[in-house]
């Protein structure tokens, strides 16, 4: 398989993941909440397939991409997100709290930047060469803490990536009713070199956090990828207040899955769609005869 | 010089520092000279530099700074330098850093100790004078302990943080007291008057958070049981000395130093005795410490329970005056007029 392929096999596991999830919520398999990353495939599997294998990984509530690019087994999630005992964190955490290998989410927005922060200040103190990784949404640069942390993370030169998915919407605000200026300019002012992508293509992602992650590991000392993407689903289900024709236009200009379609053979597309649909069927499958999680402690 | 808690703190600290390298002490202005706003800090990073770092002006960043850092192995202490600033670190606390352990499936460990002075009594005012650890108090997965101003056995506040910061797993809140840290320790020989006996809530298998049960030496039976914590057990005792030999009103005076989760059983038996509570804490009255407390003994006594009386501040900001300060917290004037009513 090439590169190109693999990482196109990643996005749609992603994709065909989240697209199930969103289809049988509506038939109460799923219940509470969920983010799905559709549309956003692209920043997931470039920037974490360039990591090296004791890197971290901080998210958010978008997580189920990250989660699935970094390795994550696909039944552990389902299982997650069905409350089983088979679940990442037995179905007490839900899709946007997790916890597997080094990869940490956390559903309160901004609260995991200083805790990146502290983590690649630890890395550094123990000698043990991993870099951090966070990913943070365009609104949640809303949140005081994340400059706190900028400032520590420059301070103190963190080991550290953060990485803006700029999807130009936050739940229902628009970007620009919610941020003055230049994201850029947001880490320039901390000292910490930041780059912006315009694009959904996932191998001009991955060469550019090849790169950028090479320069975090090598100065030991933040950087900051400012990710401009597209959200194509709901922010979490059935509540997106744009309307059907914005979307679909967005979709038609920015799919990051279309684009590597367009340059990878119909034999090996359909044969990795082919693999990826039976993996998602038996992963869900196998996740819903999963016994349910039980609560301990009631006397 | 007598050892103060201040003392013990600082010697607590350095001990931390020296046992274990992957101790790391944070804090706005802990560098020597000055060695924090209240020198418990003091000489730390004189000798060692490297496992002391002087932060900026961020409670909230460095809690989270802290978290991460414990997540991956460290075991980083955190100095917020007036307790009334624990709000600012409300979400990293109450959020990320004590529901990591349980809601990742107990697969993480995140040996955090966050220290900080509450209390007032020093005419501060209104944001640097508070008790704010009520705000705290049964968060799941968080621990309140909280210092007396003893050394008996083998515990004294220094040996209590030290355990803490080098074995604890999990994240405590570590109150300690501005008033407090200028008391002397007393030990066994300065505690002559007392019977000091020392008891652990039987969820506390190491056994490193002690309940001191202090009683009159040879005294008659007790009226009344108190509980106190911090500085406020401190005036307990003064009151509990003088009502005893000035008016022969015997009192039994438990202080615990773990708040939360709190640890009831080994009170019960002594209230069950008396049959009445009196509950005494800095912090404002309502929906506080000495509620849950007393109600959790209405609920595990029931008709062995006669009397639960509360004392703390006025539900007012904390004044700056001194004379609207005196009024607002409760003294020790105030426990006596308590003790000598509940007794009669
Ligand atoms: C502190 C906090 N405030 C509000 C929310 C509710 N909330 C969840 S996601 C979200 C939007 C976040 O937008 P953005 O950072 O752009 O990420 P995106 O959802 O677009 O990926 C909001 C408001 C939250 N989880 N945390
Ligand atoms: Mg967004």
């Amino acid at each position: 398989m090439t590169l190109e392929e693999d990482y196109y096999r990643d996005m749609l596991r992603i994709r065909r993941f989240e697209e199930t999830v969103l289809d049988e919520f509506k038939r109460g398999v799923f219940s509470g909440t969920t983010h799905t990353s559709i549309g956003q495939e692209a920043n997931a599997v470039g920037v974490i397939r360039q990591l090296l294998p004791d890197d971290i990984i901080l998210t958010n509530h978008r997580c189920h991409g990250h989660f699935l690019a970094y390795g994550g087994d696909m039944r552990a999630l389902f299982a997650e997100l069905m409350g089983r005992q088979t679940g990442i964190c037995g179905g007490r955490g839900g899709s946007q709290h997790i916890h597997y290998k080094n990869l940490y989410s956390n559903g309160v927005q901004g609260g995991i930047v200083p805790i990146a922060v502290g983590m690649a200040l630890a890395e550094k103190q123990k000698k043990s060469e991993a870099a951090v990784v966070v990913f943070i949404g365009d609104g949640t640069l809303g949140e005081g803490v994340i400059y706190e942390a900028f400032n520590m993370a420059s301070l103190w030169s963190a080991p550290l990536l953060i990485v803006v998915e700029n999807n130009h919407i936050a739940q229902t605000t628009p970007t620009e009713y919610a941020l003055a200026g230049d994201i850029r300019m947001r880490f320039q002012a901390f000292g910490i070199p930041a780059l912006e992508l315009d694009t959904s293509s996932v191998m001009e992602i991955a060469g550019n956090t090849f790169q950028l992650m090479r320069e975090v590991h090598e100065d030991y000392s933040p950087r900051a990828l400012i990710l401009n993407t597209q959200r194509f689903g709901p922010h979490s289900k059935g509540d997106d207040t744009r309307s059907e024709e914005v979307v679909a236009l967005l979709k038609e200009q920015h799919d990051p899955l279309a684009i590597m379609e367009r340059q990878l053979s119909s034999a090996s597309v359909s044969s990795i769609r082919s693999e990826v649909e039976q993996e998602v069927k038996a992963a869900f499958e196998t996740a819903l005869a999963d016994p349910v999680a039980r609560m301990e402690g009631r006397a | 010089m007598k050892t103060t808690v201040l003392d013990s703190l600082n010697q607590g600290l350095i001990s931390a520092l020296k046992a274990d390298s992957s101790v790391h002490l944070l804090g706005e202005d802990i560098l020597d000279p000055y060695g924090g706003a209240f020198k418990v800090t003091r000489g730390c990073s004189t000798a060692f530099s490297m496992q002391v770092i002087p932060t900026p002006i961020s409670e909230a960043g460095l809690a989270g700074v802290t978290a991460g850092m414990a997540l991956r192995g460290l075991r980083p202490v955190l100095e917020i330098m007036f307790g009334d600033f624990t709000t600012l670190i409300a979400d990293q606390l109450i959020n990320h850093i004590s529901k990591f352990r349980w809601m990742y499936n107990d697969s993480v460990t995140l040996p955090l100790v966050i220290r900080t002075p509450m209390g007032g009594r020093r005419g501060y005012g209104p944001t640097h004078s508070q008790s704010l650890e009520k705000l705290f108090m049964g968060v799941p997965g968080l621990t309140v302990l909280v210092p007396a101003n003893f050394s008996v056995g083998i515990h004294s506040p220094g040996s209590i943080l030290e355990n803490t910061i080098l074995n604890t797993d999990s994240p405590v809140l570590f109150i300690e007291n501005k008033m407090q840290y200028l008391q002397p320790l007393l030990t066994a020989e300065t505690l002559a008057d007392f019977e000091v006996d020392l008891r652990y809530d039987p969820t506390d298998i190491n056994q490193q958070y002690p309940i001191y049960c202090l009683s009159i030496k040879g005294a008659p039976s007790a009226a009344v049981t108190i509980s106190a914590y911090g500085f406020c057990a401190e005036l307990a005792r003064q009151a509990q000395l003088k009502l005893a030999f000035e008016e022969e009103i015997f009192t039994e005076l438990i202080i615990p130093t773990r708040l939360s989760p709190f640890a009831l059983q080994p009170l019960m038996d002594v209230v069950a005795r008396t049959g009445k509570i009196l509950l005494i804490e800095e912090g404002t009255r309502s929906l506080g410490w000495g509620a849950e407390v007393g109600t959790l003994l209405a609920e595990t006594l029931g008709d062995k329970l006669k009397q639960v009386k509360r004392l703390a501040a006025l539900e007012t900001p904390v004044p700056a005056a001194v004379s609207l300060e005196t009024g607002m917290l409760p003294q020790q004037e105030d426990i006596e007029a308590l003790l000598r009513k509940m007794s009669a």
